[in-house]
């Protein structure tokens, strides 16, 4: 046994009620690329947790190198030679690389020699596994793809054999997601041993040598990647056949439902973040904006939905100003038949401290149906919830339990609910299945591909490139705030890929 | 899985928890009278049979619970919508202004039913109108209510001093208060109600506003619950950002907050200017706004909550004026100490045992049952 780098033997761990993590059994290989998916909650991110210090399992054992290892902190964990690239990087923003990757390990209280060591040490560390970043570059100045690097030059600084990377492709670009995987690879032939936690299919069969398979706290399979298919994986982690490709005729696009002309918004700072853009929708189309997180598609809806304002430009619904830069109202647009679900569920979409009942009408609850004068019919609210949560097929089908127990698909269908079936003109949908199990996607796609078959004016945003494909019937692309193409569904992933990361943004001026 | 902290009974989330944080309490406070060479179970009895033995000390508990009543839910209405309203004791000096007005004003001309409505309405209005000023700062201007409230206490206090010196001192007093009110101006006391539990309650000035507290603590129910207003109070509070997104207009809402915290507040002055010493004397909120932080935190912030926690504090107040009476060697402050410490337990460590008691329920429960999962009180 002595070719593993990592077992886990008999790992159980819960919280409170909630049973995170099942009798794991988990081998992994040295020198190998393990590949961990499962649906949100399946209890990945709490198994590496345990083995990485944060958490304490219950009962079970952990061998690092063939020999039992007591992680009490991450400390251990890092003294045993594992490193941990988190989802969000764990990076001071205004600190240079050379002080991120040194911070934690200074040697000494005056920097002076540590300094000239780590810089050697880096300079080692980049040439061996050609991970090339400027030392002294600012973090806040790097791009999100670079800043990933430093933090895998920061567990590999502190001599580690085991890497662990958490949904790592989360913010990059596909290109930079290829890059990130050519690293690991040369990472794995130089005898690093790789864990990497995603939900996504596809990185799976691109990069792995073997793949654990986690459902509701269990390892429910290991499989040789080159042994299995897509097709079995998902029916693992659902514990179902699933329906990976969206079936959906053409659009029959109508009139424009939706018409957004120059607009320019600024955020907080003053920095614009949405860049003169325009765009229409029309009634039977799903119109969908392609790019990369933090490149103002958020910005862009909270402008066209009321809530934030907007500098200069027009947003007409349905023929009619809403008033963008002034006094747009997000309950005033509701009424006039703007639905909007939230990128952010979480904190915009629905408050998690709430009994289901009271999400169900965010938003809405000036309706009359919910009032009995200033009071709440609530009543009529449970009922009304309740119908929704059958239609949904929301589970548990419970009106009053604490939206916060709820999953994260589950939570994201009372936002549809609520924002679907008010029969709205214009639906502005963000991330729809950000965090969403893979059975619920199946179920979300559906639905919205059905909004459009009955007319609505759908604007999509996603950081999901394989989701805008599917879905949209026409894709513009969006980079550093501004729409630098559009393109037809059938438009390769290198191609919109190119276009995410501003290559061609000279060709192609904004429409 | 996000949030792992919120699967406990509904008993042990608000009867046990909030015990052992008291017994615990009250345990640290008998090591410190003990350190003093006290006896810390005499103390204890002291404290029992002062607050409850007698009717008159039953009384005087329940005289103070009401004006804590008054702040607890003033500050747990701002809670609710995330403004932390440490004003209430300027609030309810200011709300005292009213009630004194009024009450000098119509004591020789109405009966005490018709200057009792006049007056109920007067320390709402103005003490609604003391917390008006930070609530509007806050909403349109962004400055923290923490801090106007707390420079709003100092001003209520200078301005009190100069009304009551200067203003409405009868001519030729040397006392800084101002006339004893007429029979139109004193509210009744309450002793039929405790005479029919068979307690005698002396000259304890337990009186109607009591029942107005607890008319007021079911009126915040109702409003924060059931009403329109409420959820969106809630929404705010609870989600600035999901308040925006409902199209919630976060200003109006945080103003209409504080107008109804302060009128909360201000409704505190009935107890001891109507009720009992039938006149406005200087600082007689006595530090009852800031022990209504403490209530509302001990109370969840819920009416329900609200009314025992100010009972418990009226209690401290009431057994620990009798163990400093009856143990000289325990002074003020020693009692000022426990509750201090009630405080420190029952608000700022709330949750201290919650984990050990989250992992005793689990096991209980054994493994078998993960989508067990209570249901939101109200």
């Amino acid at each position: 046994m002595d070719d593993l780098a990592i077992e886990l033997k008999g790992i159980d761990k819960s919280f409170g009620a909630v049973h995170a993590n099942k009798n794991i059994n988990l081998a992994v290989r040295k020198g190998t690329i393990h590949g961990i998916i499962g649906e949100n909650g399946a209890g990945k991110s709490t198994m590496m947790s345990i083995l990485y210090g944060f958490y304490q399992a219950d009962r079970g054992d952990i061998m690092v190198n063939g020999s039992k290892v007591i992680i009490r902190d991450p400390n251990v964990a890092i003294a045993s030679g594992i490193g941990m690239v988190h989802q969000h990087f764990m990076l001071v923003d205004n600190f240079t690389v050379l002080e991120n990757v040194m911070l934690g390990a200074e040697e000494n209280a005056i920097l002076n020699r540590g300094i000239t060591n780590a810089r050697a040490e880096l300079k080692r560390l980049e040439k061996e596994y050609a991970l090339d970043v400027d030392a002294d570059a600012v973090i806040e100045e790097l791009p999100v793809g670079l800043q990933q690097r430093v933090e895998i030059l920061k567990a590999l600084y502190r001599s580690a054999e085991i890497l662990i990377l958490d949904e790592p492709t989360g913010v990059l670009t596909p290109a930079e997601a290829d890059h990130l995987f050519r690293i690991l690879r040369q990472l794995r032939d130089q005898g690093k041993t790789i864990i990497l936690i995603t939900h996504k299919l596809r990185e799976i069969m691109a990069i792995t040598d073997e793949v654990s398979v986690m459902r509701r706290g269990e390892i429910v399979a290991t499989r040789e990647t080159a042994k299995t298919s897509v097709e079995e994986l998902a029916e693992l982690m659902v514990g179902r056949r699933v329906l990976l490709q969206v079936e959906k005729g053409d659009a029959n696009p109508a009139d424009v439902k939706l018409a957004v002309t120059n607009l320019t918004v600024r955020d907080g700072r003053g920095v614009v973040m949405v860049d003169n853009v325009s765009l229409d929708v029309r009634a039977g189309e799903i119109v969908g904006i392609a790019g990369v997180a933090g490149n103002g598609q958020s910005e862009l809806l909270e402008a066209i939905t009321g809530i934030r304002r907007a500098e200069s430009g027009t947003v007409l619904l349905d023929g009619e100003a809403i008033g963008a830069t002034g006094e747009a109202d997000p309950a005033l647009l509701r009424k006039r038949g703007l639905a909007h679900v939230p990128e952010d569920r979480h904190h915009m979409g629905l408050v998690l401290s709430f009994e289901e009942n009271e999400n169900a009408i965010l938003g809405y609850h000036d309706d009359p149906e919910y009032l009995n004068g200033p009071m709440l019919n609530l009543e009529n609210i449970r009922k009304a919830a309740q119908r929704s949560v059958e239609k949904y097929d929301i589970r548990p089908p419970d009106v009053r339990l604490k939206t916060a127990n709820f999953s994260g698909g589950n939570q994201q269908k009372i936002v549809l609910a609520r924002e679907m079936e008010r029969d709205p003109i214009v639906l502005i949908i963000g991330q729809p299945t950000r965090g969403v199990d893979v059975g619920a996607i199946e179920f979300i796609h559906k639905r919205i591909i059905e909004m459009r078959d009955a007319g609505k004016a759908i604007l999509l945003v996603s950081v999901e490139l394989d989701e805008i494909r599917s879905l949209s019937d026409r894709i513009l692309v969006m980079f550093a705030g501004r729409v630098v193409g559009e393109r037809t569904p059938e438009a390769t992933e290198g191609e919109l890929g190119l276009l995410m990361a501003g290559v061609e943004e000279d060709q192609e001026a904004a429409q | 899985m996000s949030s792992p902290y919120e699967k406990l009974p509904g008993w042990v989330e608000y009867v046990l928890i909030p015990l052992i944080n008291l017994t615990v309490a009250f345990l640290v406070a008998g090591l410190v009278v003990l350190i003093v060479g006290q006896s810390p179970i005499k103390a204890a009895s002291l404290l029992v049979q002062g607050a409850f033995g007698y009717g008159e000390g039953l009384g005087f508990t329940l005289y103070y619970a009401t004006n804590f009543i008054f702040t607890g839910l003033a500050v747990s209405v701002a809670f609710h919508c995330g403004l932390f309203n440490i004003g209430g004791e300027g609030q309810a000096y200011i709300g005292g202004l009213g009630v004194a007005l009024v009450c000098l004003w119509l004591d020789g001309i109405f009966p005490w039913y018709l200057t009792f409505l006049v007056a109920v309405t007067a320390s709402a209005l103005f003490g609604a109108a003391w917390a008006f000023i930070p609530g509007y700062l806050q909403a349109k201007r962004g400055s923290h209510v923490v801090i106007t409230t707390i420079m709003f206490n100092f001003i209520a206090s200078s301005l009190m001093v100069y009304m009551l010196v200067e203003v409405i001192k009868p001519l030729g007093s040397m006392a800084p208060q101002t006339r004893t009110f007429l029979e139109g101006g004193q509210l009744p006391r309450l002793d039929w109600l405790l005479a029919m539990f068979g307690f005698d309650i002396g000259g304890a000035p337990f009186n109607l506003s009591f029942i107005v507290a607890l008319v007021a603590a079911f009126f915040v129910w109702v409003l924060i619950w059931r009403t329109r207003l409420g959820y969106e109070i809630r929404t705010m509070g609870a989600s600035p950002t999901a308040a925006r997104y409902a199209g919630i207009k976060d200003a109006r809402i945080i103003i209409i907050t504080m107008l109804i915290s302060g009128g909360l507040a201000g409704m505190m002055a009935l107890n001891p200017i109507m009720g009992d010493q039938h006149r406005l004397q200087l600082d007689f909120v006595a530090g009852a706004g800031f022990v209504g932080i403490a209530v509302a935190l001990m109370g969840r912030s819920h009416p329900v909550g609200i009314i025992p926690a100010a009972i418990l504090f009226g209690v401290l107040y009431q057994g620990g004026a009798e163990i400093s009476f009856e143990m000289p060697e325990i002074s003020r402050d020693m009692i000022t100490i426990i509750q201090g410490l009630v405080i420190l337990f029952a608000g700022a460590l709330e949750n201290m045992f919650r984990p050990a008691l989250v992992a005793f329920f689990a096991t209980m429960r054994g493994a078998g049952n993960p989508s067990e999962v209570s249901t939101s009180g109200e």
